[in-house]
Formats: structure tokens, C-alpha cells, sequence
């Protein structure tokens, strides 16, 4: 199945992708909520162990990143990059589809082997080690399958800025994973250990899920404004800033730890110092849409674009803040992190991938994206939803961080936290109810509009 | 570099792709690892060299279940016990609850014991390390007989009978169908009463049976 047209673009390819994230999202959704029921005591299949609270846990960071991120992105690069660089993918026929089969293998695999009891004991990197080589060979072959046709298209001269980030991120991603999946599980022990694995956490973040993200939103924005990005020379700041401090922080997931005082400092300091990159970014995009606010009203996938931007904006400046060693003795280990990780996993790249799929749906149908009800209902649940539970965790965070302070009874910050933990209980209940209507709008959006309906908003 | 060498695809691999990760990953990882190699190492053999009395106690209290799984109280089963239920506690994701950390603020000193020190990580069992990043539950690296094994047991059968309010899930699968201690839960019993059992003075020191205490050491 080659079906590429003009474009060079492998719709198939897209669409098989665009199904397997979605597909994963709802699982990892079920399976947040009812861990999230264990801390309500509600939890409703207690000595089941195949579907231990802890082990569901593992099986919704991992979903989210290796079921729901990658496969959203793939979508989005299999569309982006044959149309912003004139070239085809290395392959589509064999290793298009090799890729496709075998990285819902490594997510499944990851899932029963999660639920089994074969997790790695590493944060993020929980895949059970028979099915991290799979990955580590997957992202090589993604490398070059992403990477011949930047090549190509880079060999006669400078590239488009959502090249920089695409390549950037997949020459990343293959040295990172090793590095967190191996080195110290085999090799290096204890605190050093601790220090490659806050590297590895950290480097999982910034230097694949926000590069790739990044790239294809500097592919999409100015498709969606028909317009280009602002300015240049802001754009070639926000990618090397992000290049240079993001690989230095690391440590800060492990500050007031063992770990060298210099290791931490590094990463405090770079972590304040990104903002900068990140304002640049930030202001680059917001400028963009500069004269075009009005299209957010009706553009559903530009809505949960910018969204998640201004997502991205307020988890980096909360970043400059809790990463300072005083917040750190109040907010460390508590529900604020876990916050800030649904802001920016969920909040910033999962709304990006919305924004990318319910473009990309109608469009490898021939069809153009239209507003539904339900995409309507679909944002507004999620959006809302979201930014509860953001909150809601903060201020969790910081009841907890000062009750364990206090020295009261380990029992009162359970306590205290209850209803904190019955709020994001609702709020996780709002984000599945939307991901349901998100599903209609999809299903409904690649109908092909009725001669009534037409162009309703 | 001019500005438009910064776009070009051979710079953006070398330099923003190779470069700028190693100086990164040097300074993050490399470097605390070049500052602490000369940390004795211990692999679980030689941890399990020195017998904690818990591991003895555990032999007494439940006789019948730890002959069936274990044995002798001996150091060729301690390190099995510990391989076992190092290997329960990262499959259950304990470590996503409980950290293994005593940081030096939030009076968590008070609250745990001594601050943590890099020494006592270099170990094969925290290969790969349990430092955590979320407490739900409390710090677990100066557990060692803080809670009796006796404790241990009826918590994780059903941890909110032994502390009202908990949310730690119960964790039937570790016991026989006769509800009397199965091989993960004797052995992450054990695992847990390690954790801190080589600090002078801590808590699992202090109060010891006089029938725990068996002749030879």
C-alpha cells in the first residue's frame, strides 16, 4: 500500500497512525482513571493483580508517551515532511508499515508486560527490558526514515526551521534512550546512576517530545495562518538556546539529592536560563497569530494548537520557578510535579497532536477540517478539564510539601490531599467525556458534509 | 557561524545534535558518575554477608512458610530473599509511591533519620537506583525496623485495617491461598527491613527479641 499522491504523501501511512494514538489516549485515559480511583479508596478491582493501581500507573506514562505521543507525531511527520521538503520518505511500502506494525508491537508488548510484572525500574523507561532493543532499532530506522529526506532536502543549502527541530530530535532520541535504558540498569549504580536517569527523564522530554513537537508546529501554524512564522532570526534563537541548556538539566529531577552540588547547579541555572529561548518561541508564535485571533473562534485544529502553546508557556515559567532549590524543599515528591508533567505531556503535546489529527483526518480523505459540535464540546471538556487538574495538583502539592514540613502524622498530608484527589478524580472524568466527543467530531468530520450543514461552525 | 550555517543540515546534526547532547550529558551525567567511581561497590552477595536480626525474626515467626521458600535463615538465602523482593518492589512500582532519599531540608531529618549519603547507593540493588520522585507514602531508605515484619505482613494484605485512611492498594497475590505469607511477600518484607539496616543506631537496632537472637553470628 503506496497510495502517495502528488504531495508524496503515504495517506495510509497517516491515518493507520493517527487510529493507533487515538486508539492508545483512550486506554491511557481508563487507565489514569482508575488509578487515580485507588487514591479515593474506590478503587474497583482491589487483589487483581494484572491490574494492580501500580502497575496501571506504569501502563499510563508509558501509553502516553510510546502509544499516544509517538504514533501522533509519526502522523504528523509522515504529512509534514513530503510536503514542506519536496522529498518522499525513505521508504513507505516496507519500511513505512515494518515501522508501523512493529511499534504497536513494542506498545503492546509494553502493556502486557507492564501488567504482567516485567517492569524496568526506571521512571519513564518502565518498557520491560526484552522490548527496549525493539525500540532502540524502531528509532534508528526512524532516523532514516525521517532523516533522508531532510538530507535531501538540506544537501543544496538552509533549511526550513521545522527541519532543524525534526532532524535535531531524531538524531537525539536513539542516544538518549540507550542512555537511559541501559547505562543505568547494567552499569552504573546508585547516585551516578540517579544522574543519568533524571538525564534521561528530562532528555525524554526535551530532546525528542519537544523538538518533534515543535517541528511540526512550525510546519502547521503557518499552513493553518497561510501565512509565515514572524521572525527569522527569533526562530534560529529558540532552536539553539533550546539545543545548548535543554541536554544541561537533568539533575534538577533530583535536587537535594546525593548527586554533586555541581551536577544540580547546572541544571537550576540552564532551566531559568531556557526561559529565555522559550519566551523567544513563544513571542515568535504569538506574533504570528498576530491580526488572525479571530480565527481561533472557528479553527478548531489552530485552537488546540495555540492552546497547547500557551500551555507550553505557563509549564515553562512554572519551571523557572519550582526548579529554584527553595520551592524544591516544599514541592519535590509531591502532587505538584505530577501537575506540571499533565500540563506538559497532555496539556502542550497531547493538545498539539488533537490540533494535528483533526487537521489530518478530513484531510487524507480529500476533505477540508470543519468545526462539529462535538469537536466543540471535544475542546472545551479537555481544555477545562486540564487545567483543573493542573491546578487542582498545584495546590495539592504545596498543602502536602508543607504538611510533610510540619512533621505532622505521615497520615494527615493522605488526609488533607483526599479532596485535592477527588478534584482531579472530576477532572479526569471531564477529560474522558471529551476524548469521547473528540472521537464523534473525527468520526463526523471525515463524512463529507451534507448540503445543509455546510461550513456550519 | 554565520546565520545560515546555523540552518543547514550538517551543523544542526554535528554541532546542536552531537555536541551541544555530550557537553550536556558530560556535565549531568558523566561527571558525578567520573566524582563517585571510587565508591566501594557491593554486589548482593557481599550485601547479604551481614544478616540483618529481622531476616532471623521472620525465620521464627513464620517457620513453616520460610522453610517452603527460603530455608535457612542463612546468607545464600538472604540474597535471594533481597534479589526477589527488590525485583517485587520495582514490579509493583512501590518506587512510585515511596521514595528511597533523606533529603537535608523539610525536616525530613526529624522525620526519617540521617540524610542520605552517596556511599550507601553504590550497591547492586539500586542498580538501577530507587531514589523516586513521588512520596504518597513515606520515605522508605531508613525503614529498617521501624514496623515490625508482623506489620509488614497484615499491610500489605490489606493496608488500610493497620492505618486507617491509607490508599496503598492491597497486595493479596503475595500470599498463599491460606492467607499465610507467600514467597514475594516474605521476600520484599525482607528487602524493606534492609533498607537502612546499615546505619549505627537506627531504629531496628534498638528493640530485639531475646528468641530472634540466635546463637552463632
Amino acid at each position: 500500500m503506496t497510495t502517495s499522491s502528488r504531495d508524496g504523501v503515504c495517506r495510509p501511512l497517516v491515518w493507520a497512525h493517527t487510529l493507533a494514538s487515538l486508539a492508545y489516549i483512550v486506554i491511557v485515559l481508563f487507565a489514569g482513571m482508575l488509578y487515580s480511583l485507588q487514591f479515593l479508596s474506590l478503587f474497583p478491582f482491589p487483589n487483581v493483580e494484572f491490574l494492580s493501581p501500580g502497575r496501571l500507573r506504569m501502563l499510563h506514562t508509558n501509553g502516553a508517551v510510546y502509544g499516544f505521543i509517538i504514533n501522533g507525531f509519526a502522523a504528523g511527520l509522515y504529512w509534514a515532511i513530503p510536503r514542506f521538503t519536496g522529498q518522499r520518505v525513505w521508504n513507505e511500502k516496507y519500511v513505512g508499515w515494518f515501522m508501523f506494525g512493529a511499534l504497536q508491537a513494542a506498545v503492546l508488548a509494553t502493556a502486557v508486560g507492564l501488567l504482567a510484572g516485567y517492569a524496568q525500574g526506571i521512571e519513564w523507561a518502565e518498557t520491560p527490558i526484552f522490548v527496549d532493543p525493539f525500540i532502540v532499532v524502531w528509532l534508528i530506522v526512524a532516523l532514516f526514515q525521517f532523516g533522508i529526506p531532510i538530507y535531501r532536502y538540506g544537501k543544496s543549502g538552509p533549511m526550513y526551521v521545522a527541519a532543524w527541530y525534526m532532524v535535531a530530535g531524531c538524531v537525539w532520541v536513539p542516544m538518549v534512550y540507550v542512555m537511559g535504558n541501559y547505562i543505568p540498569q547494567f552499569f552504573v549504580p546508585g547516585i551516578a546512576g540517579a544522574a543519568i536517569t533524571g538525564t534521561w527523564i528530562h532528555d525524554a522530554v526535551g530532546l525528542f517530545v519537544t523538538p518533534i513537537g515543535w517541528g511540526l508546529m512550525y510546519y502547521f501554524v503557518p499552513i493553518l495562518l497561510r501565512k509565515p512564522v514572524w521572525g527569522h532570526s527569533m526562530s534560529l534563537l529558540g532552536f539553539w538556546g533550546l539545543a545548548f541548556f535543554y541536554p544541561l538539566q537533568g539533575v534538577h529531577h533530583f535536587l537535594w539529592s546525593p548527586i554533586p552540588m555541581y551536577a544540580q547547579y547546572a541544571a537550576v541555572i540552564s532551566t531559568v536560563v531556557l526561559e529565555l529561548a522559550v519566551v523567544t518561541v513563544i513571542v515568535n508564535f504569538v506574533l504570528t497569530l498576530r491580526g488572525q485571533f479571530g480565527q481561533l473562534a472557528n479553527d478548531l485544529p489552530l485552537r488546540w494548537i495555540y492552546t497547547g502553546i500557551l500551555n507550553y508557556a505557563i509549564t515553562c515559567f512554572q519551571c523557572a520557578i519550582q526548579v529554584l532549590l527553595t520551592s524544591q524543599k516544599i514541592i519535590h515528591f509531591t502532587d505538584w510535579v505530577v501537575g506540571h508533567a499533565h500540563l506538559i505531556m497532555f496539556g502542550t503535546f497531547g493538545f498539539w497532536i488533537f490540533g494535528i489529527l483533526s487537521y489530518l483526518s478530513p484531510k487524507v480523505k480529500g476533505l477540508e477540517p470543519r468545526s462539529t459540535r462535538a469537536g466543540e464540546w471535544a475542546y472545551w471538556l479537555i481544555t477545562i478539564g486540564t487545567i483543573l487538574m493542573w491546578f487542582d495538583l498545584l495546590i495539592a502539592g504545596v498543602v502536602q510539601g508543607v504538611s510533610w514540613m510540619s512533621l505532622a502524622p505521615w497520615m494527615e498530608s493522605v488526609r488533607v490531599s483526599v479532596p485535592f484527589w477527588a478534584i482531579r478524580t472530576a477532572t479526569g472524568t471531564m477529560i474522558i467525556a471529551g476524548m469521547i466527543m473528540y472521537l464523534v467530531h473525527i468520526a463526523e468530520s471525515r463524512r463529507a458534509p451534507s448540503a445543509g450543514r455546510a461550513g456550519s461552525a | 557561524m554565520s546565520s545560515s550555517s546555523m540552518e543547514r543540515f550538517a551543523p544542526i546534526v554535528l554541532v546542536a545534535g552531537l555536541l551541544f547532547f555530550l557537553f550536556g550529558t558530560f556535565w549531568q551525567a558523566v561527571a558525578p558518575w567520573l566524582s563517585l567511581r571510587h565508591l566501594p561497590y557491593k554486589s548482593i552477595d557481599e550485601i547479604a554477608q551481614t544478616v540483618p536480626p529481622t531476616f532471623r525474626m521472620m525465620a521464627d515467626d513464620y517457620p513453616d512458610e520460610f522453610k517452603k521458600y527460603f530455608g535457612e535463615p542463612d546468607t545464600a538465602a538472604f540474597a535471594r530473599a533481597l534479589r526477589i523482593g527488590r525485583g517485587v518492589y520495582v514490579a509493583e512500582a512501590c518506587w512510585h509511591c515511596h521514595t528511597q532519599q533523606v533529603r537535608p531540608v523539610s525536616n525530613e531529618e526529624l522525620r526519617f533519620g540521617p540524610v542520605s549519603y552517596p556511599s550507601e547507593y553504590a550497591n547492586a540493588l539500586q542498580l538501577p537506583p530507587l531514589l523516586g520522585t513521588r512520596r504518597v507514602g513515606p520515605d522508605l531508605i531508613r525503614e529498617a525496623g521501624v514496623h515490625s515484619s508482623d506489620w509488614h505482613m497484615a499491610h500489605f494484605k490489606n493496608p488500610p485495617a493497620v492505618t486507617p485512611g491509607s490508599v496503598m492498594p492491597s497486595y493479596g497475590w503475595f500470599f498463599d491461598k491460606d492467607g499465610s505469607p507467600g514467597e514475594r511477600a516474605l521476600a520484599v518484607t525482607a528487602y524493606i527491613q534492609w533498607l537502612g539496616s546499615w546505619i549505627p543506631n537506627h531504629a531496628y537496632e534498638l528493640p530485639t527479641r531475646p528468641a530472634a537472637q540466635p546463637e552463632k553470628q
